[in-house]
C-alpha cells in the first residue's frame, strides 16, 4: 500500500540537511519536516518487510549495533534487533542483568566500556530520565533513544505517525486522545511533542493523580472524563497502566480504573465513527482495553503498529549512520 | 605569639548603609576604633587602596570543612551542617570545631535528634558545652510533630537556636524538582512548591505553642515567605535564609538535566524567584548563605534523578551576593547584615560587624573586578556550580581572622 502522503524527495533538503542530528535522543529536537522525512523514509522498509522471502537490505553490512538495554524490554529490544539484522548490521543485545551494572559499574564507566568496543550505533533503554542523553554526551557514534524513564520513547512516536498515517492518509488536522497513565509515561510525552508538532489537536484523558502538572504547557487540554475525552476523536491512543500504579497510591482499584477509563465498546461509540485504537503494549485487556476493542480489526492498529516499528527503525538506524557510512553529503 | 595592632587605612568601611572613607584599628584580635586618632607604636598598616573593609563572611549551613573555597570567597567563619557524620555526639562536635584551625571558624551546628532520624533527643546540652552554636534537623525536616516539639523547647532552653530544614516528606517523596513545565517536559519526579508551605506551618505553630527561637535555613517559595512574613508580624522568633540560587536560577536551569543545578529544596518557578528577591529586598530574608556542598563526579556524573543534590557555593557566595546591590535589591550594608550580621547573631558569636570590641575577622572586598565562574578551576574539592560558567563581579582580596592574615 503506498501512500499518497509521501512526499518526493525533491521536497526535502538535499542530504544530511534533511535530518541533521546526530543521535536520536528525543522528539523534542526535532522539526515537522524531519519528522515527515523519517516517516517518508519508512514507508520504503514497510514495503520490503511485506515482499515475501527475501527482507534482506545490507546497507549496513559490516557495521555494529549495540542494543544496550538498562530496563527489561522484549517487544522494543526484539524490534531494534530486527530492523538491525534486515539491514545487514551485526546486532549485539546487552541485557543490564547479566552486564556489570549489577556490579556497581557508572552508567558513563558501561557507555566508555561499549564505546572502546567501536560500536557503529548504539540503541539504548534505561530506566532513568535523561540517561540517554548522558552517554550520548560521552560516545563517538550516533546513540538511539530506546526509551529514558518518563522523558522520551521518540521511535516510538514515530511509528504511532506512521501508523495514523497510513490508516487514515494523513497526521494533521485530527483529533488525538492520549488516554491511561500520562504522569509516568515517555510514551505520551514523546507522542504530545510529535503530534503537536505536526498540527493535530491532542487531549489528555486521565485521573488527576496520573495527570502530569502543568500539562497544558506542552499544548494540551486535559480531560478526566473519558466519555467528554475521546467525544468525536479520530484516534484514541490507550497506555499501558503498569500493575504497581493499581495498589492504591495513584488508583483505588483495577476495577474501578476500568469502570472509569477503561476503552469499552459502549465509550468507545463516542468517538467518530471511522476512529482508530491505538496501544503501546503490552496490553492489560480488561483493565485499559476491553478485548472486543482490542482484537477489532476494521479499529484496532495495534499489530499493526508493531509491523511500523520495525520500518520506522530502519528507517532510523539507515538515515543516522549515513555519516558513518560515506554516503555523500551527509557528514 | 603577641598579634601586632593592624591599622587598614584608605578603604571604604561597610559599617552603613552605603561604604564610607575611613579606617579601622584592631588590637589584640579585636576591633580597637574606626577611625582612630591615636595609633599605638609598632603598628602594621596596610593600604586598602579604596576597597571595601567589611566583617567577614559567616556562612550559615554548609556541608563540608572545605577550606580553599572559604579562604576564596571571604568566608571566615562557617557554621557545620550535623549531617556528615552525623554530629550528634559531644565528641564529635568537639573535633569538628577544630577541623578549621588555625586559619578559619567551624562552628558546628548539633544534630537535633540522634543520629539525625528525627525520633529522639540528642544530647544537645552536652554538645553545646563542646562547642555546638545551634542546633539544626539536617537535610530533611522532623517529620514527628511530637519530637519537633520537644527539640524546640529543649534547644530553646539552652538558648540554642533550631536550625529547621522545611518540606513536607509525604510530598516530596521520590521528588527531585518542582511541579511546572520543566519537569514534565523532562519527565522528572516532582513534587508542588507548597511542600515547603505545609512544613513551615506547622514549624511555626509549634513555635508560638514553645517560644522557641528558629531560623529556616532555605525558604523558596512565595507562599513559604508569605507565611514567614506573617510570623515575623505576630512578632515570633523567626529568622529565614537562602542561598543565591534560589535567587539567580529558576527551575529551567534544570534543562539537559543538568546535575549540578539538583538542589534540595529543587529550583523553583520564575514566579518564586521573584517573590525571592522581593523577600531579600523588604527585610523577610534575613540570611544570604552558600549552603555549600561539594561533591565529585561519582555523586553528579549521573541521571538527574540519581544524583545527589547539592552545590559548591562558597567561591561565589560573594560575588553573586555583589550582584544583588548592582540590581538594585539591596544596599551595601544589607548585604553584610545577611552575609555576616544575622548569622553572627543566630550563633551567638562576637563577629559578624564592624563595631568596636567585636572579634577582628575581617575581609577586603574588590567590589568591581569582573571574573567567569568556571567549574574545571574551583578551589573547592568539586566544581559542582550551578553557576558554570556566569561572568560574575567582585570577589575577597584579603582576609583577617581574629586580628591576623589568612589571606
Amino acid at each position: 500500500m503506498t501512500t499518497s502522503t509521501t512526499r518526493p524527495a525533491s521536497d526535502y533538503p538535499p542530504g544530511g540537511d534533511a535530518f541533521c542530528h546526530r543521535h536520536l535522543i528525543g522528539i523534542a529536537q526535532l522539526t515537522p519536516w524531519e519528522i515527515s522525512y523519517v516517516l517518508d523514509a519508512a514507508e520504503e522498509w514497510v514495503d520490503l518487510n511485506r515482499s515475501g522471502a527475501a527482507k534482506h537490505d545490507d546497507r549496513l553490512a559490516g557495521l555494529t549495533i549495540i542494543n544496550a538495554f538498562f530496563e527489561n524490554s522484549t517487544r522494543t529490544l526484539l524490534s531494534f534487533e530486527i530492523a538491525g539484522k534486515r539491514l545487514g548490521a551485526d546486532v549485539v543485545n546487552m541485557h543490564a542483568a547479566q552486564s556489570s551494572v549489577k556490579k556497581g559499574e557508572t552508567l558513563i564507566d558501561t557507555a566508555m566500556t561499549l564505546n572502546a568496543m567501536r560500536a557503529d550505533a548504539m540503541v539504548i533503554r534505561h530506566a532513568s530520565s535523561g540517561a540517554v542523553q548522558l552517554i550520548a554526551d560521552k560516545v563517538d557514534c550516533p546513540v538511539l533513544n530506546a526509551g529514558d524513564g518518563r522523558h522520551e520513547h521518540p521511535t516510538q512516536a514515530l511509528l504511532d505517525a506512521l501508523t495514523i498515517r497510513r490508516r487514515l492518509g494523513r497526521v494533521e488536522g485530527l483529533t488525538i486522545a492520549i488516554c491511561g497513565d500520562v504522569l509516568h509515561s515517555r510514551v505520551a510525552r514523546s507522542n504530545i511533542l510529535a503530534l503537536t508538532l505536526l498540527g493535530n489537536e491532542v487531549r489528555i484523558v486521565a485521573p488527576p493523580t496520573l495527570t502530569p502538572p502543568a500539562i497544558d504547557r506542552m499544548h494540551v487540554t486535559t480531560f478526566t472524563d473519558m466519555d467528554e475525552g475521546i467525544r468525536d476523536a479520530d484516534v484514541v491512543m490507550m497506555l499501558r497502566l503498569q500493575n504497581e500504579r493499581m495498589d492504591g497510591a495513584y488508583l483505588p482499584s483495577a476495577r474501578e480504573y476500568h469502570a472509569l477509563y477503561g476503552l469499552t465498546p459502549k465509550r468507545l461509540e463516542k468517538a467518530r465513527p471511522d476512529a482508530i485504537i491505538m496501544h503501546p503494549g503490552p496490553m492489560n485487556r480488561g483493565v485499559e482495553i476491553d478485548s472486543s476493542v482490542a482484537d477489532d480489526p476494521q479499529r484496532s492498529t495495534i499489530t499493526e503498529q508493531v509491523e511500523m516499528g520495525v520500518a520506522v527503525r530502519m528507517a532510523c538506524l539507515d538515515i543516522l549512520t549515513r555519516c558513518k557510512r560515506g554516503i555523500a553529503g551527509w557528514n | 605569639m603577641e598579634l601586632k595592632p593592624l591599622l587598614i587605612t584608605n578603604a571604604l568601611l561597610v559599617d552603613g548603609d552605603t561604604p564610607r572613607p575611613g579606617s579601622l584599628l584592631v588590637t589584640d584580635g579585636r576591633i580597637a576604633a574606626i577611625d582612630p586618632t591615636d595609633i599605638p607604636d609598632g603598628t602594621e598598616t596596610v593600604d586598602a587602596r579604596g576597597q571595601w573593609l567589611a566583617p567577614g563572611i559567616i556562612d550559615l549551613g554548609v556541608f563540608a570543612t572545605d577550606k580553599p573555597a572559604f579562604h576564596f570567597g571571604g568566608i571566615t567563619r562557617a557554621a557545620l551542617m550535623p549531617d556528615n557524620g552525623p554530629l550528634d555526639g559531644a565528641g564529635l562536635v568537639e573535633r569538628a570545631a577544630k577541623g578549621g584551625k588555625p586559619d578559619l571558624w567551624i562552628h558546628p551546628l548539633a544534630a537535633a535528634t540522634k543520629g539525625l532520624a528525627g525520633k529522639e533527643l540528642a544530647e544537645i546540652g552536652l554538645m553545646k558545652q563542646a562547642g555546638a552554636r545551634a542546633i539544626a534537623t539536617g537535610r530533611a525536616r522532623i517529620a514527628d510533630s511530637g519530637a519537633m516539639r520537644r527539640v524546640l523547647s529543649y534547644a530553646a532552653s539552652l538558648g540554642l537556636v533550631t536550625i529547621i530544614h522545611a518540606e513536607d516528606e509525604g510530598l516530596t517523596a521520590g521528588a527531585v524538582a518542582t511541579d511546572g513545565e520543566m519537569a514534565t517536559r523532562l519527565g522528572l519526579a516532582s513534587a508542588p512548591a507548597v511542600a515547603e508551605a505545609i512544613a513551615i506551618a506547622r514549624d511555626l505553630a509549634l513555635v508560638e505553642e514553645t517560644g522557641a527561637p528558629v531560623h529556616f535555613r532555605q525558604v523558596t517559595t512565595a507562599r513559604g515567605l508569605d507565611l514567614i512574613r506573617a510570623a515575623k508580624a505576630k512578632g515570633l522568633p523567626v529568622r529565614c535564609g537562602i542561598t543565591p540560587a534560589h535567587l539567580f536560577l529558576s527551575d529551567t536551569a534544570i534543562g539537559d538535566f543538568r546535575t549540578f543545578a539538583r538542589l534540595s529544596p529543587p529550583l523553583r518557578s520564575e514566579d518564586d524567584r521573584q517573590a525571592c528577591l522581593a523577600a531579600v529586598a523588604d527585610g523577610t530574608i534575613d540570611v544570604l548563605s552558600s549552603g555549600h556542598d561539594p561533591r565529585g563526579p561519582e555523586d553528579k556524573r549521573l541521571p538527574f534523578a540519581e544524583a545527589l543534590p547539592g552545590m559548591a557555593g562558597a567561591e561565589t557566595l560573594l560575588a553573586l551576593g555583589l550582584g544583588l546591590i548592582r540590581d538594585g535589591h539591596i544596599s551595601p550594608g544589607r548585604l553584610f547584615e545577611l552575609l555576616a550580621g544575622t548569622p553572627a547573631c543566630l550563633l551567638g558569636v562576637d563577629a559578624g560587624a564592624l563595631a568596636v570590641g567585636k572579634e577582628a575577622d575581617l575581609i577586603l572586598v574588590d567590589d568591581g573586578t569582573p571574573w567567569q565562574v568556571d567549574a574545571k578551576k574551583m578551589a573547592a574539592y568539586a566544581g559542582n556550580t550551578p553557576f558554570d560558567g556566569m561572568p560574575v563581579q567582585g570577589r575577597a582580596t584579603a582576609m583577617w581572622k581574629g586580628g591576623s592574615r589568612v589571606r
